[in-house]
């Protein structure tokens, strides 16, 4: 089956980011490299998937549906990310329970009521909110670096985020062995929903330069 | 993917998208286990008038799914009074390949050319996810060609060089897989219909001297 990688997720001032890279491996065969794993929900709540591909694309219809049948609705009503983000805690936990889990590890942003939301749940059911929050390879290696920015300045600016997050998928290119250089980056604020991409990080293999040899 | 009593297409698919059309091409083999139960296999299947399909994976599953999804969509085309659309039929592949995928080894390419959109290529792997690509590769001998189609696909080939860069492709990947091999079955889907073409074994592409 097709998996995706890592998803990174951060808060900012007046809105959060959600970047992931555009890969679609097959075990460890690269196979399609030009994959969106990154959706709007609506106006106010975007999603990144990690993990099967398959199963994201039927979350995708499902949360499209959902969200065209509350359009119809015309009540004015729209889901808030909070309650998206319980809804798919729900979904994620029931089919866990019998026993034929989604496979994936969603990240949840959104801004509602001019507050940020940042939010994760996994195949088991398992949720949580955070300031910033990543998938996959990214637990290991950009969690450790997004906390340590966030811990002295926990309020970043938009530009800021974008670069914290730039600087993550760059080591994540440079350390997880199923990620690729040509990513995706959702924001949402204020002003509603934007999918930016794809973008290539800027590599340094001056090192390589340094090493000779094996001792 | 092979199985004593199994019969299995490990294979080589190929589909690629031009200007106008798609071309898609197949290799022969069927195997149960390292006996080729048939040679000269058809693996490229008539969906529709202007959209075939490139099986890969168990022969039983991908025969089942086809003809099911031959019934729906000629059933959906009179309904609809129009020849249907690509992506519908790559749709129903999809719907059936991803709630089944556990009881399932299908991969297929869905190929053809509609009004709406002209050639389309779109990839149903085991899984069942759908995507669209310019061009595809499936089945265990793609796995030796990635490295040709990524160095010479170039897009906007004509409909001979699309022909051309398919023969080369499959029978580079037959000459190394063992689950592939026999002839190559082209077949080229425009607005004007369906070409077919064979190539068999004295006329495939030769690369190497030994």
């Amino acid at each position: 089956m097709v998996t995706g990688t890592s998803v990174l997720g951060v808060k900012f001032n007046g809105g959060v980011m959600i970047a992931a890279d555009m890969l679609g491996s097959y075990g460890s065969l690269a196979r399609f490299r030009s994959i969106s794993r990154l959706m709007k929900v609506n106006d106010c709540t975007i999603l990144g998937a990690s993990g099967d591909y398959a199963d994201y694309q039927y979350l995708k219809q499902v949360i499209e549906q959902m969200v065209i049948d509350e359009e119809l609705l015309g009540d004015g009503h729209h889901y808030s990310p909070k309650a998206m983000h319980s809804w798919l805690t729900r979904v994620m936990y029931n089919r866990r329970t019998r026993m034929n889990p989604l496979w994936n590890t969603v990240v949840l942003g959104g801004f509602y009521n001019g507050e940020s939301f940042l939010g994760y749940v996994d195949k088991l059911g398992v949720a949580y909110e955070s300031p910033s929050i990543a998938t996959g390879f990214g637990a290991y290696l950009a969690q450790p670096l997004m906390r340590e920015v966030m811990e002295t300045k926990p309020d970043l600016s938009r530009d800021e985020a974008r670069q914290l997050i730039e600087r993550c998928l760059k080591v994540l290119y440079y350390r997880d062995a199923r990620s690729y250089n040509k990513f995706e980056i959702a924001t949402v604020t204020e002003g509603g929903v934007e999918i930016e991409g794809p973008f290539s990080s800027e590599t340094n293999w001056d090192i390589a330069h340094m090493v000779s040899g094996f001792e | 993917m092979s199985g004593r009593g199994r019969i299995v297409f490990s294979t080589t698919i190929m589909a690629v998208e031009f200007d106008g059309g798609v071309v898609i091409g197949a290799d022969s083999r069927t195997t149960t286990g390292a006996y080729i139960a048939n040679r000269v296999t058809d693996k490229l299947t008539f969906i529709h008038d202007h959209i075939f399909c490139c099986r890969s994976g168990s022969a039983a599953d991908t025969q089942a799914i086809a003809d099911v999804v031959n019934y729906q969509l000629s059933f959906h085309s009179i309904e609809l009074d129009e020849p249907p659309l690509v992506q519908t039929a790559a749709n129903l592949f999809k719907e059936l390949c991803y709630r089944y995928r556990e009881d399932l080894t299908a991969g297929i390419i869905v190929a053809g050319w509609d009004k709406r959109k002209g050639g389309q290529v779109y990839t149903v792997p085991m899984g069942g996810m759908i995507v669209r690509q310019s061009f595809s590769i499936g089945g265990s001998g793609s796995t030796y060609i990635y490295g040709y189609v990524d160095s010479s696909y170039k897009p906007g080939m004509t409909k001979e060089e699309c022909l051309e860069f398919t023969a080369n492709a499959i029978s580079l990947a037959m000459e190394r897989d063992g689950s592939s091999g026999g002839v190559i079955r082209l077949a080229a889907i425009t607005e004007a219909g369906v070409e077919r073409k064979v190539i068999l074994g004295s006329e495939l592409p030769r690369f190497t001297v030994s």
